[in-house]
């Protein structure tokens, strides 16, 4: 009851939107809001159900934009023959550098072994470079004001959407292997630092997806406005709800997006309440609740929890596919962990941590605040200045900063919800 | 002559930029690892307390600046800091009282409380932003340098330059200072002494009649303190940047993690190990070779192991080294 009775209120908030600014950023609410939703399932999974503290979401969501790049993009016939083999055969020599480094530390013992592993890693780094640099260099002379790296696969854009899944996966895997097993708070600077990373490699390699320079125009899923307006049945069915041809195009636009992705969200959703009242779900509560418990029934807690760090980032990295499909564009330059990392934790407090339906609607709501603060601030800060003299300094001030208005918000309504609702919205039952 | 052009081009580039680095890390790991000893939690919200102690120091140099006053050859905002040390003092207090207290009554799960510092965290940055605004700033005025490149290479001859800038001698003396004093608070004073026993066994400290809203009190004004004076001396090294402040938490945590969560001197060791670590990783290496090797082995390259947008990712890999080999840091700080 009490379930539907806000999910009500957060598509009143919603539909508000629509009828009092207008249907295309009501639209953008609800997408972007789907997506947070997902991102939220991801976090909820790790959080709610197994208490991991993963503060690296901002990570595996690029990562998911990554995957779309790399999946969509037509590949730059020019880029690969000027060095397309020396990158690949570059990667393939780096990663043999650690697995052998890997080897000789855990085959050989005494001396040998630190000596030995510095050895093969420092030669391995030097041949990997000798073989990298001049094909990144070449790869990136190629048209670089238009191309510069090495496009993609061309295959259809919706196939990233689960290839993203699988990169967030893999960057999950490897992280999981080494942090997991260790102190909560360790997991977390560890998640925290390859986010870090992450964005770093999105930003400096140009031969993967441009960096900074962005990757501009990616296919879509949905078709093109100009194309829908210049379609005359579209125009003459627009007309017949009584819409001019822009809008209705706009508008057809998002809602196709919103459906592709609520499809996206109600099978994870589903998928989630299976998970969570499936004896696997109730064996990782019972971790979480308590881990030595679990341990002595035989449980392998840090496997257990590996696997749900694995999913939980997959999920992340779905959303972050679909954000950047969204977006039609990859900007790494805008990937931010208070708006990417840590926003979304403060959804899943919200929505209440452990309830997946709550995470959906923190998702929704929490989005919601933080497109409608500004304005609300906006409109908070007339009202405070309405009393100054106009081009006081303070008053200028005042109102300029109103862009800035949204974390402090974030923050009081997190540490309040901590405080008199720490379960949430919707507690876990 | 060749050596010592490769040994002087080495301290400038290197050695003396790392040394500055390294102590303002200290500082800050030095913050972390006092919360975590003392209240028992990762605190998220370190780097924008250093943020908002940086900026009402930076106000109040304004105002300074404004009044005419200065400081000599020495940056103004020496002067300032007490001020800002002020600041951020009232500002942790405030929250200890209205936010941390609460849960440390419940004796809540140290998750739940670093769950309340990412709430505090967005807060002050909000607060940082609003106030002073996102951008850029610099505030540091004075003599630039104690001796600069071109002094250096007529005074010796030399080809290369070693510039010494002013806010690095400040930097150091500084850490060196501050960290003598806090030293000698915990080890000397009977409060220090306090709060070293409630940091090894909370129980037995209360036992013996130790007040805990005491213990905690002068840990905030310390921890406070620590993070205006680290921010400040990060902020004349470099610049006062909001956003840039936040990301100082990947290198600190990172630095009190290395040497050992809970351990002071850990703490510095920590912080020194990344910061050599990040520039000597970062820096192209090829300006000191080639003094160094025969003309015959000079290398064609920078001999730059990764470029310095990477230097996140240095912090990162000796975190995830030592937590492999040695999970209680260098000093065998007080975790698992």
């Amino acid at each position: 009851m009490r379930t539907v009775l806000l999910f009500l209120a957060v598509a009143c908030l919603i539909l508000g939107t629509g009828f009092l600014q207008s249907w295309n950023s009501a639209l953008l609410i609800l997408n972007m809001g789907l997506i947070s939703a997902v991102m939220a399932l991801g976090v909820n999974l790790q959080w709610g159900l197994a208490g991991l503290f993963n503060v690296g979401v901002m990570g595996f969501v690029a990562l998911g934009g990554l995957a779309v790049v790399l999946i969509s993009m037509p590949p730059v016939g020019a880029a690969w023959q000027a060095g397309g083999g020396g990158i690949l055969l570059g990667l393939v020599l780096g990663a043999a550098t650690v697995v052998a480094a890997v080897l000789v530390w855990a085959r050989t013992s005494g001396k040998l072994r630190g000596w030995g592993t510095a050895a093969v890693l420092l030669i391995g780094m030097a041949i990997y470079r000798m073989v990298l640099d001049p094909s990144v260099a070449a790869v990136e002379a190629v048209d670089p004001a238009l191309a510069g790296y090495l496009g993609g696969l061309g295959l259809p854009v919706l196939f990233a959407w689960p290839v993203g899944g699988l990169l967030a996966a893999g960057a999950a895997y490897v992280i999981g292997k080494t942090a997991l097993g260790l102190r909560s708070d360790y997991l977390a600077i560890a998640t925290l630092g390859i986010a870090e990373i992450v964005i770093a490699i999105l930003k400096n390699e140009d031969w993967l997806a441009r960096g900074v320079k962005n990757v501009i125009g990616l296919p879509r899923p949905v078709p093109y406005e100009v194309d829908l307006q210049n379609d005359p049945g579209f125009v003459e069915s627009a007309a017949g709800f009584g819409l001019d041809a822009t809008t209705a195009s706009t508008l057809y636009v998002k809602i196709e997006y919103g459906l592709l992705f609520a499809v996206v969200l109600i099978v994870l959703l589903v998928l989630s309440q299976l998970a969570l009242n499936s004896p696997w779900g109730r064996m990782m509560r019972a971790i979480r609740d308590n881990e030595t418990a679990a341990r002595a029934m035989g449980k392998d807690v840090t496997a257990r929890h590996l696997q749900v760090f694995v999913l939980g980032s997959a999920i992340c990295g779905i959303a972050g596919a679909m954000m950047t499909t969204l977006d039609g564009q990859l900007t790494p330059g805008s990937y931010q962990p208070l708006r990417y990392t840590f926003l979304i934790w403060v959804m899943v407090i919200v929505g209440g941590s452990g309830n997946n339906l709550g995470a959906v609607l923190g998702g929704f709501l929490i989005w919601f605040l933080w497109v409608q603060v500004e304005p609300m601030g906006h409109l908070f800060m007339s009202l405070i200045t309405a009393g100054m003299a106009d081009g006081s300094w303070l008053k200028a001030h005042l109102l300029d900063s109103v862009q800035h208005m949204r974390l402090l918000t974030m923050g009081i309504i997190l540490l309040l919800v901590l405080r008199l609702n720490p379960r949430g919205l919707l507690p876990e039952r | 002559m060749d050596l010592l052009n490769g040994v002087v081009a080495l301290s400038n580039f290197v050695l003396i930029p790392a040394i500055a680095y390294g102590s303002q890390l200290a500082l800050g790991a030095l913050g972390v690892t006092l919360i975590y000893g003392i209240l028992r939690f990762s605190n998220f919200a370190h780097g924008d307390t250093m943020a908002v102690g940086t900026m009402v120091t930076v106000l109040a140099t304004w105002g300074l600046q404004a009044m005419g006053v200065s400081f000599g050859p020495l940056p103004t905002a020496l002067l300032a800091i007490p001020i800002g040390i002020l600041g951020a003092t009232a500002l942790v207090l405030l929250t200890d009282k209205y936010v941390y207290k609460f849960y440390r009554a419940q004796k809540a799960k140290p998750v739940i409380l670093v769950i309340v510092s990412m709430g505090v965290m967005f807060i002050y940055n909000g607060l940082t932003r609003i106030i002073i605004g996102p951008d850029d700033y610099r505030f540091a005025d004075g003599e630039r340098f104690v001796i600069s490149a071109r002094t250096f290479r007529d005074m010796t001859g030399l080809q290369e330059g070693l510039a010494l800038r002013t806010t690095q001698v400040i930097t150091v003396i500084t850490a060196i200072a501050v960290v003598a004093a806090l030293f000698w608070f915990l080890n000397k004073t009977r409060t220090g002494k306090s709060m070293r026993a409630f940091s090894d066994n909370e129980d037995l400290a209360l036992l013996s009649g130790i007040n805990p809203e005491r213990v905690v009190l002068v840990t905030w004004l310390i921890v406070a303190s620590l993070a205006t004076v680290a921010g400040v001396l990060y902020g004349l090294d470099k610049s006062f940047k909001a956003f840039t402040y936040f990301q100082l938490l990947l290198p600190i945590f990172a630095a009190a993690i290395v040497g050992g969560l809970g351990s002071p001197l850990g703490a510095i060791a920590g912080g020194f190990v990344i910061a050599f670590s990040e520039v000597g990783i970062t820096y192209a290496w090829k300006k000191v070779l080639v003094y160094l090797m025969p003309p015959a082995l000079e290398p064609d390259g920078l001999v730059q192991i990764l470029s310095t947008e990477y230097k996140f990712a240095v912090s990162f890999v000796i975190l995830v080294i030592v937590l492999l080999f040695r999970p209680t840091g260098l000093f065998r700080g007080k975790s698992l």
